[in-house]
């Protein structure tokens, strides 16, 4: 699904991802751990090819496919998906008609027809039930007013209408509280598949005893220091990154 | 000849077309000395610091059409609100086109202003109003009064609400091969009455258009009036629109401005709260682009005590397009409890395009409420990486932003079609489909 090979990525003058290795098979799903600054939320971006990183070095693959020049749009056409920590605010514009904006954009980018409206509703009307959200929230302006854990549903609920191949969870559970948190999680599990791929970023183990992972990374300071089962994640938790850190540099 | 030469020698030849017994002449003869004086304004007036009308000067309008031009409904149809049924008051090339228009006198009066000015049974409301709030001393107000024959008259009495908006159109058809207009309107709400007007200027051709038009504004007590300019005109085509409103106590007065083409467009727009407890609202949204220039100046005269002003006004400059805000809010010293409120934003999009913008506040009473803010800036990229990142191609993601951006100035329309016209307006400045109607 999706290879990483000595990835190096900057902003500016400043290099933040330092040679990533990183394999995803389809069916998985993977845990991204590490301290605040290690390059979680630049890793996940330059997957979704945002362009104010630069990538210096290494490439990227999508089922093969090097994605390097290929616009964010495309990769989302392609199958990539990136739950955003931050979910920016678009004033007029309701969650519905952003929704039907998006899935009509990408398949007019496979030659596809618009969705019929009726198909279209009843997608809607399937996701949001998964998501236990309530009809009445679609129709708002797109996060306008939402609490932290409203704008979080909604990113899943667009990646449940987008149905991603890979998706990239950024800080989902930050702002979450236990409900909303077993919300979100209870919907990415039914949408996992053996055909798609989850990559859960995260600072903390709680999303993970809900969205449990088949192996963990921990970043540091732009490179994957440690991989391990889900064991990983409660030894990181218990001891925090600083024995880690030690490590690296002996 | 110069412009201004040419119009002060054309007042002798307008004299032998009205009747210059009527009081309003001697408005008129005052109104042309004052613009004699004066002239065109120019870039040393601090007002118009930004906007030039050098280069319209240059121009060798007619002030007068020669021809009558005559327009087929289904050619202009489109530029009619005409999904709803409207009163209509249309303009060709500057004359009156009954055949376009739909006027009433049922109850609340539709008209013409030339009718208001000759029929002795208007007399005494132009006596009243006629010629009271404008300027006396603005050098393009005062070259209108001069020259006022024709225009819109609406006169709505005490409790009455026309049964549907009205809309003022005024077509240039380029029969001239540059042509001057000069409409005056005159709008009168008594007491409790209410109205919704749709203005409108729209040239045809590639002619040079130069409109200079003033619309006088009462709103007697607990009066509402809903005004929307739209200004969507080819870029040779020139306005300069000078409103000015008077209200009393407890009514509303909302006027929003679309500005979204034009060669030159200036909007002095001025509020005079005549009364307490009154409600005036200016909203705007411009979006342009090319060489084009758009001025808003507002003035909000808070004269008596308890009364409220809000605006906001949206601008997105592309290209080589520049804009002029100047908010000016006077608060008298007996105007105590006054909200005051003003907002600009500004988003550019391109290097070359430019923006001035300037809150001009002068307050002299003590317990008020004055806020003011103007920003300038590009679009979010964070925000725009977002909506690429859901597969909404860049320039689409721009548009939505843009969009986003002009959104809250467009909640207060209270026309459904018109709102909807509004979006579709958008979207095409915007140059996107987005599958669904903004």
């Amino acid at each position: 699904m999706l290879k990483i090979n000595n990835l190096h990525a900057r902003v500016e003058d400043k290099e933040i991802l330092k040679g990533i290795n990183l394999t995803v098979n389809a069916g998985e799903v993977h845990a991204i751990m590490g301290p605040n600054g290690s390059g979680k939320s630049t890793l996940a971006a330059v997957i979704a090819g945002k362009e104010e990183f630069e990538v210096t070095e290494g490439e990227v693959f999508l089922e093969g496919e090097n994605l390097e020049d290929t616009s964010p749009e495309d990769r989302a056409h392609k199958g990539v998906f990136l739950s955003f920590q931050y979910p920016v605010e678009i004033p007029g514009v309701s969650v519905t008609n952003f929704m039907k904006t998006a899935i009509n954009e990408s398949r007019k980018a496979k030659g596809l027809e618009d969705m019929p409206a009726k198909d279209m509703l009843k997608l809607i009307r399937e996701k949001s039930e998964l998501l236990e959200i309530d009809r009445k929230f679609l129709s708002r302006s797109l996060n306008e007013g939402f609490s932290g854990g409203e704008k979080k549903r909604n990113e899943i609920f667009q990646m449940a209408m987008l149905e991603p191949k890979l998706a990239i969870l950024d800080e989902t559970d930050s702002g979450l509280d236990i409900d909303a948190l077993r919300i979100v999680a209870n919907g990415v599990n039914k949408l996992k598949s053996k055909d798609n791929a989850v990559i859960v970023i995260t600072h903390y183990q709680r999303l993970l005893e809900y969205i449990v992972p088949d192996f963990v990374h921990v970043l540091h300071n732009g490179k994957i220091v440690k991989s391990g089962n889900k064991d990983l994640a409660l030894e990181l938790e218990e001891k925090g990154y600083d024995w880690l850190k030690q490590e690296t540099v002996i | 000849m110069d412009l201004k030469e040419k119009l002060v020698s054309s007042f002798l030849a307008f004299e032998n077309s009205v009747d210059v017994d009527h009081p309003v002449h001697d408005i008129r003869s005052e109104a042309i000395k004052n613009f004699e004086t004066k002239g065109f304004p120019s870039k040393k007036e601090e007002a118009w610091k930004y906007t030039s009308l050098n280069t319209l000067q240059k121009i060798d309008f007619s002030i007068f059409p020669k021809k009558e031009s005559m327009l087929e409904y289904r050619d202009v149809k489109k530029y009619f609100l005409h999904e709803i049924d409207t009163f209509k008051i249309v303009f060709v090339d500057g004359v009156y086109s009954s055949f376009l228009s739909e006027t009433t006198h049922d109850g609340v009066d539709v008209c013409l202003m030339s009718s208001a000015l000759n029929k002795p049974m208007y007399k005494q409301i132009i006596d009243v109003y006629f010629n009271k709030i404008a300027s006396k001393v603005d050098s393009m107000t005062s070259l209108n009064t001069a020259f006022s024959r024709e225009g819109a008259y609406i006169y709505i009495p005490k409790n009455k609400i026309p049964k549907k908006p009205i809309e003022i159109v005024h077509f240039s058809t380029g029969n001239e091969a540059a042509l001057l207009l000069q409409p005056r309107n005159l709008i009168i709400a008594e007491e409790n009455a209410e109205m919704q007007i749709i203005e409108r200027h729209q040239s045809l051709t590639a002619n040079e258009v130069f409109t200079n038009s003033v619309t006088e504004i009462f709103a007697a007590k607990n009066a509402n009036v809903d005004y929307y300019k739209v200004q969507n005109d080819l870029t040779t085509a020139s306005l300069i629109d000078n409103t000015y409103i008077d209200q009393k106590d407890g009514s509303v007065v909302k006027v929003h401005t679309f500005s979204f083409g034009g060669k030159l467009t200036r909007n002095n727009l001025n509020f005079y709260q005549n009364g307490e407890r009154i409600d005036s609202t200016m909203k705007g949204v411009t979006i342009i682009e090319e060489k084009q220039h758009v001025d808003h100046h507002t003035l909000v005269h808070h004269i008596q005590p308890n009364c409220e002003s809000h605006q906001d006004y949206k601008g997105i400059y592309g290209e080589n397009a520049t804009g002029v805000f100047n908010g000016k809010i006077i608060v008298d010293k007996i105007a105590q409890k006054t909200n005051a409120f003003q907002q600009n934003n500004n988003i550019l999009v391109s290097d070359k395009a430019t923006i001035n913008t300037k809150p001009q506040l002068e307050i002299f009473a003590d317990d008020v409420k004055c806020s003011h803010g103007c920003t300038i800036g590009q679009l979010d990229e964070e925000a725009l990486f977002y909506l690429q990142s859901r597969g909404i191609p860049k320039k689409e993601a721009r548009a939505l932003l843009m969009y986003a951006f002009a959104n809250n100035v467009l909640e207060s329309v209270r026309i459904p079609e018109l709102k909807v016209r509004i979006n579709k307006l958008i979207a095409n400045k915007l140059g996107v489909r987005l599958g669904f109607d903004l």
